[in-house]
């Protein structure tokens, strides 16, 4: 474990309270993934939103230069597949990802 | 001025608490401690107390409810017994975690099975690791005033923990007592209103009881432990700011006779009354013995223990609930423990007595002793031995 996001123990707010928002972003939950990626292919992708929906920790967001797209989130992804499960033009799949690309620039970018 | 007043102690802690001005109590009646939730219910029904009274539906929302009471910035109250406390469990760690002030009367009692409401440490000894300041009174006046320094030290901006008050179901909590009643002026000298040292305030938000992941878990439980630590001298400082305004003074070890004295009992809680009488009587048997009471459970004052017990030569641990699976009650384990580390090496004897509320007389102390002095004179140590069972 790296000290990525760590914080000695006097320099914590009293009760470990949170005094400052989206702390969540100090912690690479990406690195949770194994191996594998999402990758969406926009050829097949119908815009349905679907893996925006269904994502249930907010890996995708909308795409401020496609409307219609999703942007996939390296640093966030944990790799479940449920956006790979629920797309019904079966648009997303697994891609190999090595350890040193993990996080790389999202797909479809 | 303060009152001489003759008052159930039950009672007299809800009045004690009404002295604090508590903001809110949230509590589920529980014997023996209704008496205290109860009182407190009609203080606030009738007027008499400037509060929100919480009728929840279990002891677990009960501590869930000052969880959030607490982190709103309001003074807190609340109390329990044996299975309720139990209930609790795991939102009392929540409460020391997140560093709430809040106060809690525990009116100790036996766990089940089988079902006893009477008196033992059971229940209180299960909740050991809870993080929280823990005391215990021998006295009606002592429930009382220990109330009063509970909140002081609880809301001290050094502390910032929640405190519980031990006393004794039955023995103390349904008997009448005289006792010194400090009026409002008076208390309010001694605890003035509460200004927490982080709430939840829109104006200046803050989340608490977030997810610690492994990153952060460890470190928040050593400021946690060291806040703990770091609590004894601000209890002492409290006690001693309490003997200077009210003439009743208290310190984490009490003693009685123990100058001079080879062997020590070392009680907590009610049982160290008796004791005392059955001390001056062995005394007069002309037996060298003395007592050692317990009265800051948590944070352990090692070094005022050690230096109570220092001249002794045999130590008798009594415990008032069993640790099953381990040599020894809670109290003995712990204080054999600390003997170790401390390089100290003596007699020692536990015995477990005053289960699910069996009494312990004076007669039981003298025949303590008599095990003690002929176990010692042959060198046998009494790892523990439950005293009184009918065989």
């Amino acid at each position: 474990m790296a000290d990525e996001g760590m914080t000695p123990w006097k320099d914590l707010a009293l009760g470990c309270a949170m005094t400052e928002p989206g702390s969540s972003k100090s912690f690479n939950t990406g690195d949770w993934r194994s191996r594998h990626r999402p990758v969406t292919d926009r050829e097949t992708c119908i815009k349905c939103g679907l893996c925006w929906i269904m994502c249930p920790d907010m890996a995708y967001t909308a795409d401020p230069d496609a409307e219609g797209y999703y942007l996939w989130d390296s640093y966030y992804c944990k790799g479940c597949g449920i956006c790979i499960e629920e797309c019904p033009k079966d648009a997303i799949s697994w891609q190999e990802e090595k350890e040193e690309d993990k996080y790389g620039p999202a797909c479809g970018t | 001025m303060a009152r001489r007043v003759g008052l159930e102690v039950s009672l007299a802690c809800a009045e004690a608490v009404k002295l604090c001005n508590a903001d809110v109590i949230a509590a589920y009646p529980i014997t023996p401690q209704t008496h205290i939730v109860e009182h407190l219910s009609e203080l606030v029904a009738d007027g008499h107390l400037d509060a929100e009274f919480v009728p929840v539906e279990s002891e677990h929302s009960a501590m869930s409810a000052c969880v959030g009471s607490a982190a709103a910035g309001a003074r807190t109250f609340t109390s329990s017994s044996a299975q309720g406390l139990a209930l609790m469990h795991e939102m009392l760690f929540i409460a020391s975690g997140l560093r709430l002030p809040i106060v809690m009367a525990v009116a100790n009692r036996s766990l089940s099975a089988p079902i006893s409401i009477w008196n033992d440490h059971s229940d209180i000894m299960a909740e050991r690791d809870i993080g929280w300041v823990q005391t215990f009174a021998e006295t009606g006046q002592e429930v009382l005033d220990l109330m009063l320094h509970a909140f002081k030290v609880a809301e001290d901006p050094r502390v910032c923990l929640p405190v519980a008050v031990n006393l004794d179901g039955f023995i103390l909590t349904h008997v009448i007592e005289p006792m010194e009643m400090p009026d409002q002026a008076e208390a309010d000298a001694y605890l003035p209103p509460f200004v927490p040292s982080q709430s939840l305030d829109p104006a200046a938000p803050v989340s608490m009881g977030m997810v610690g992941m492994p990153e952060v878990y460890t470190e928040a439980k050593k400021a946690a432990l060291v806040a703990l630590e770091d609590s004894y001298p601000v209890i002492k400082e409290h006690w001693e700011g309490f003997a200077e305004q009210f003439g009743r003074s208290y310190k984490p070890i009490e003693t009685y006779r123990t100058e001079d004295a080879d062997t020590l009992f070392v009680t907590m809680g009610s049982l160290g009354e008796t004791c005392m009488t059955a001390v001056d009587e062995m005394r007069q048997d002309g037996k060298s013995v003395g007592q050692v009471r317990i009265r800051l459970w948590r944070p352990f004052p090692d070094e005022d223990f050690m230096a109570a017990i220092a001249g002794a030569k045999n130590l008798i641990f009594i415990d008032r609930a069993l640790s099953p699976g381990v040599a020894a009650g809670p109290v003995a384990t712990e204080m054999r423990a600390l003997l170790y580390t401390k390089g100290k090496n003596m007699f020692t004897a536990n015995f477990v007595c005053g289960l699910g509320g069996r009494d312990v007389t004076r007669t039981d102390f003298a025949g303590m002793l008599a095990k003690v002095e002929a176990a010692a004179a042959a060198g046998n140590e009494i790892t523990c031995e439950m005293v009184g069972v009918k065989e």
